[in-house]
C-alpha cells in the first residue's frame, strides 16, 4: 500500500492546479489519470484568453502545468484505472485495476467531463468519414465542401467560424432560437457570409455511402423532418461529467455533477472537487483553475487542522 | 515532428521494410492534435502489453506519408489520425479519427491474435 497526504483524481487543468498548490505546500500528493494528463485542455487547439499567456496550444499549456506540478514534487500516474474508491472515514482508499492500494487523508476530485455524443443513427458509422469533433484537426478535409456545425455554445460558434477557412458553406444547426455563446462570437458568425443558420432544429440521422452525404433535420417547432445535403457534420453539443464512478459516493445533482460548497468541499469530509465535474454555471480554463486553487487551499487547511487536533 | 515515445517512420520505403519484416504492425499517421494524441498515448501503453505487435507513428504532413494518405484503404477518410494495421505486409484494418484504447484493443485482439 502507498500512502499520500492527498490524492487528486483527474489531470486536467483543475487536477494539475491542485497538484501545484498542494505540492508547493509540501503536501505529499499523487495525481491519478486514466488518460494522458491535460484533460479537455489538450482538445483545445489555441488558448487565447488565459491571462498572462498571449497564445498557446492547449497541449503546451497542459504540459507546462504538469511540469510545474512535478517540479514541486507532485507524483503523476497516467493511464491508470480505478477499480474501487472508498471516501468515507479518516483515511480514503483507492484500489486501482492492477489491485494497487492507495491511501490518503484528502481526496480532490477533478475527473472533468467529455464531449457529449449526439447518439443518432450514422454518428459512429461515419466518424472520421464526415463526422468530426475537432475543426482544427479535420477542417482541411472539407476544403470547398458544405458542412454542418451542430450546437450553439462557444465551442460550436468558434469552430464554425474557424471552418469557414476551408468550407464553402457552413450551416449552424441549433436546438434553440438563441445561442449560449458569447455575443461577440455570434455577431462574428452572423457577419460571415459563408455561415447560415437553422434554429429550433436538431438532427435525427446522418447518412451517406463511403462518406457523409446528408442529414435528416428535425424542426422542433413544427416536428417536420427534412433532408439536407452535407459533406460533413461537426458536433459540439456540450459535455457530460465523468462522475459515473462516484455515484453513491458523493452527492451529485440530477446532471451527475458534484455538489460543492463555496470552499469546494463535497458532501464527504476531506473530499473536495473542482473543474468541469462540479455543479456550476461557467466552464472556462480560468474558472477551473480558480476552483482548483480554492479546493487545494481548503484541503490544506483541513489537513493542518487535522494534524493540529491530533497533537 | 511528433512528440511521442513511439518509434517514428520517416520514409515510405522504411514503412515497406517494416511491414515486410514484421508480422503485426500498427501505424498511426497524424499530427500533434487533440484527436491524435490520445491514440498515441493508448499505443504507448499497449506497446508493453502487445509485445508481438510493432507500434509506429508517422507525421501526416510528411510528404512521405503519401503511402498512407493515398492508400486504397484510407480512401474516404476525413478525420485524423489515419491508423493502419498490417498483417504479413497486408492491410487488415484501417480507421479514421479518434479511437479509444478499448477500440484499439478490440482490433488488435481480432487481427493480431
Amino acid at each position: 500500500m502507498s500512502s499520500y497526504d492527498a490524492i487528486i483524481i483527474g489531470a486536467g487543468p483543475a487536477g494539475l492546479t491542485a497538484g501545484i498548490f498542494l505540492s508547493r505546500s509540501r503536501i505529499k500528493t499523487l495525481i491519478l489519470s486514466d488518460v494522458i494528463p491535460g484533460g479537455q485542455l489538450i482538445l483545445t487547439h489555441k488558448v487565447a484568453n488565459y491571462p498572462g499567456v498571449e497564445n498557446i496550444s492547449g497541449y503546451q499549456l497542459a504540459s507546462i502545468m504538469k511540469k510545474q506540478a512535478v517540479s514541486f514534487g507532485c507524483e503523476v500516474k497516467a493511464n491508470v484505472k480505478i477499480k474501487n474508491i472508498e471516501l468515507n472515514g479518516e483515511k480514503k482508499q483507492i484500489i486501482l485495476n492492477d489491485n494497487t492500494l492507495l491511501e490518503s487523508d484528502i481526496v480532490i476530485l477533478t475527473p472533468g467531463g467529455r464531449p457529449r455524443n449526439l447518439g443518432i443513427k450514422g454518428e459512429e458509422e461515419f466518424k472520421g468519414r464526415g463526422v468530426s469533433y475537432c475543426a482544427t484537426c479535420d477542417g482541411d478535409f472539407f476544403t470547398d465542401k458544405e458542412i454542418i456545425v451542430l450546437g450553439g455554445g462557444n465551442s460550436a460558434i468558434e469552430e464554425a467560424i474557424s471552418l469557414t477557412k476551408y468550407a464553402k458553406k457552413v450551416t449552424i444547426i441549433h436546438q434553440f432560437d438563441y445561442f449560449q455563446a458569447f455575443s461577440y462570437l455570434v455577431d462574428e458568425a452572423k457577419a460571415n457570409r459563408k455561415i447560415h443558420f437553422i434554429l429550433n432544429s436538431t438532427l435525427t440521422e446522418i447518412y451517406g455511402n463511403e462518406t457523409v452525404k446528408g442529414v435528416k433535420v428535425n424542426n422542433l417547432t413544427t416536428n417536420e423532418i427534412n433532408d439536407l445535403y452535407t459533406d460533413g457534420v461537426f458536433i459540439f453539443i456540450g459535455y457530460v461529467p465523468n462522475t459515473d464512478f462516484l455515484k453513491g459516493k458523493v452527492l451529485l445533482n440530477n446532471k451527475n455533477e458534484i455538489i460543492v460548497s463555496k470552499n469546494m468541499e463535497t458532501s464527504i469530509k476531506g473530499v473536495f472537487a473542482a473543474g468541469d465535474c462540479i455543479e456550476k454555471e461557467y466552464r472556462q480554463i480560468t474558472t477551473t483553475v480558480g476552483e482548483a486553487t480554492i479546493a487545494a487551499m481548503s484541503a490544506t487547511n483541513y489537513l493542518y487542522n487535522k494534524l493540529r487536533f491530533k497533537v | 515532428m511528433l512528440y511521442t515515445n513511439l518509434k517514428h517512420i520517416e520514409k515510405a520505403e522504411e514503412l515497406k521494410k517494416i511491414i515486410s519484416e514484421n508480422e503485426n504492425v500498427m501505424v498511426c499517421c497524424g499530427r500533434m492534435g487533440p484527436m491524435c494524441i490520445p491514440v498515441y498515448a493508448a499505443m504507448e501503453e499497449l506497446e508493453k502489453e502487445y509485445t508481438h505487435v510493432c507500434f509506429y507513428d508517422m507525421e501526416f504532413d510528411n510528404p512521405e506519408a503519401h503511402i498512407i494518405r493515398n492508400a486504397p484503404e484510407t480512401k474516404g477518410f476525413m478525420g485524423l489520425p489515419f491508423v493502419i494495421y498490417y498483417k504479413n505486409g497486408k492491410v487488415v484494418k484501417a480507421t479514421s479519427s479518434i479511437q479509444t484504447k478499448e477500440q484499439i484493443k478490440e482490433i488488435l485482439d481480432t487481427y493480431f491474435k
